[in-house]
């Protein structure tokens, strides 16, 4: 017995994982970041022969990635020297061209702003979304009607593309940043506020119920039994977003805006500099991954307040 | 709100003896055809411990949960001598709070503007050490044993000091040994500080650890018997005898 009161709320505490799978996009965005992000607890407790395991399973992870890049390389240069034949949008995608095309990127001075500029309208748009997601999810988690009143709503929403809403949002806020950021918000509301209420549901009721006896107020429950509980849901969420905003954000801005990665490419296009474009369609890659690797980092499981 | 409870000023009990007084409680939960509680009535007086003892299902966990504040009554009333009094609960699981240390879950109670004039950080220093916890202070909560864990939400409870301690089966989950443990420490702990506390348990030798008093809780209309401990064994006779329904003597009421 004594068990169970312990490890539940343990439970709770992974649960966010279980939260992100059923989310339905979880697979799009979270890759193959898994529950680590909410082991940690549980990985500093292991003995040291577990972490032993882990760290040999780690470096073969690694040299087993380094080995798949090679190779996709490989096969990217077989095919564009095998399949160009007279195309010179293909020959350009050659990966022998990179270096002379980073260079050129780099003369012109914009890529470096682009990505700087997306990375702000990424942002912006993720603290839209969390400002509006979180007392979305809330209310929608607090009570079982909101919950079944929106249920069929949310469902909507989630399932139409946001960049469907492209003319919508370039009538309402006009050419420029503001639209890109409406889209980027749109996408990552739904993660976040359904997350959200997913660790709403999860509290447990005997916290509260302890909250309560000790004379805390509504506001008070929600200060510090509420919030620090959905923590990890929220979290969950948040990085969720940060995954699909990203790949929202990138056609979002080759809408009525003259900067940004989206632009770029665009940009690169109609110059028929395949070469360039190539280079920035790495750089989206390349950020992504690193940008959900700082998620990782920053929204780790914050270690108990002693 | 809630109908005639002492914290809301509705009632207030003028003896200065006494903590609480519960008169004709009567409790039916939505959907049920029996009532829970029927009518109920006690008084706890200040600095004893009353041990409600009865078989599981007879409704005296829900007495604890009306006296608390937790649930809503359908007649009677619960006064307090003092309309500011300040409940405290423990309940059968810990319900420690995972992402705050041993010392924070003590410290919670303070964190509540209702509690704030009876708080400080010294406080939770000294309560650390009656506890036995002081070395455990920046503990995470998952690393603690069950009776260690159950200690902490008796200091949690203990923080805000409660003018009335409610306990409710507090250490039913708990193996024997540890149990008995945590029942002679509970009731040095109430000795010494001259704590009021209402506890609940189905446990008869709990029930003989802890009670000044002992009232056999049987059913929804409420207390049969009283006893007070004695150290010769007759009074666990006579509880056992209760409990099976073969005492003549019972009928009480009221306690």
């Amino acid at each position: 017995m004594r068990r169970t009161s312990r490890s539940a709320p343990e439970s709770t505490r992974t649960d966010p994982d279980a939260a992100r799978s059923s989310d339905g996009v979880g697979s799009t965005a979270s890759g193959d970041n898994g529950p680590g992000a909410h082991g940690s607890r549980a990985t500093s407790r292991a003995s040291s022969r577990g972490r032993a395991t882990r760290g040999a399973e780690r470096s073969a992870a690694v040299a087993w990635g380094a080995f798949g890049v090679l190779v996709s390389v490989a096969v990217w240069w077989v095919f564009t020297h095998a399949a160009a034949g007279g195309s010179t949008m293909i020959a350009a995608f050659r990966p022998e061209q990179l270096p002379d095309a980073v260079g050129s990127l780099l003369e012109r001075g914009v890529v470096l702003q682009d990505a700087a500029t997306s990375l702000w309208r990424l942002l912006g748009g993720l603290l839209l979304a969390t400002v509006l997601g979180v007392p979305l999810g809330l209310v929608i988690g607090s009570w079982q009607r909101v919950r079944w009143a929106s249920a069929p709503v949310v469902q909507f929403l989630r399932m139409v593309s946001p960049l469907s809403w492209a003319p919508v949002a370039v009538a309402l806020f006009g050419v420029g940043s503001a639209p890109v950021l409406f889209l980027v918000a749109a996408a990552a509301v739904w993660p976040i506020a359904l997350n959200t209420a997913a660790g709403v549901a999860a509290l447990d009721p005997a916290h509260l119920r302890v909250a309560r006896t000790l004379g805390a107020t509504p506001f008070e429950r929600l200060r510090t039994v509420v919030l620090p509980s959905i923590r990890p849901h929220v979290m969950t969420g948040v990085r969720l977003a940060l995954g699909i905003s990203w790949v929202v954000l990138v056609p979002a801005e080759m809408l009525g805006v003259s900067t940004g990665l989206g632009y770029e490419i665009l940009n690169a296009r109609d110059r028929l500099a395949y070469d360039e474009m190539l280079v920035v369609i790495l750089a989206i890659g390349l950020l992504g991954i690193a940008l959900d690797a700082l998620a990782q980092v920053l929204l780790r499981e914050r270690v108990v307040r002693t | 709100m809630r109908s005639g409870h002492g914290r809301d000023g509705a009632a207030v009990t003028t003896d200065p003896g006494t903590a609480l007084r519960v008169l004709g409680v009567s409790k039916t939960y939505p959907g049920a055809s029996d009532p829970a509680l029927d009518g109920v009535d006690l008084t706890l007086h200040r600095g004893e411990t009353l041990a409600v003892l009865g078989p599981s299902g007879s409704g005296k966990s829900t007495l604890l949960r009306a006296i608390a504040g937790l649930e809503t009554l359908d007649a009677g009333s619960i006064a307090f001598s003092d309309p500011d009094a300040r409940l405290a609960v423990v309940f059968q699981s810990p319900a420690l709070f995972p992402w705050l240390s041993v010392r924070r879950n003590i410290a919670l109670g303070g964190r509540y503007r209702r509690n704030r004039d009876r708080f400080d950080d010294e406080r939770v220093g000294e309560l650390l050490e009656i506890l036995g916890l002081s070395h455990l202070a920046h503990t995470p909560v998952q690393e603690l044993s069950g009776g260690q864990a159950q200690r902490v939400s008796v200091g949690r409870a203990l923080a805000v000091r409660p003018d009335v301690l409610l306990l409710d089966e507090p250490f039913s989950a708990l193996d024997p040994a540890t149990r008995e443990d945590l029942q002679q420490w509970l009731r040095q702990l109430t000795t010494d500080l001259g704590l009021t506390v209402f506890l609940v348990t189905h446990d008869v030798a709990e029930a003989m650890a802890l009670g000044d008093r002992i009232g056999f809780f049987a059913g929804p209309r409420g207390f049969r018997q009283q006893w007070v401990p004695s150290q010769d064994g007759t009074t666990a006779g006579q509880i056992l005898a209760t409990y099976r329904g073969t005492d003549d003597e019972a009928g009480t009421w009221e306690i």
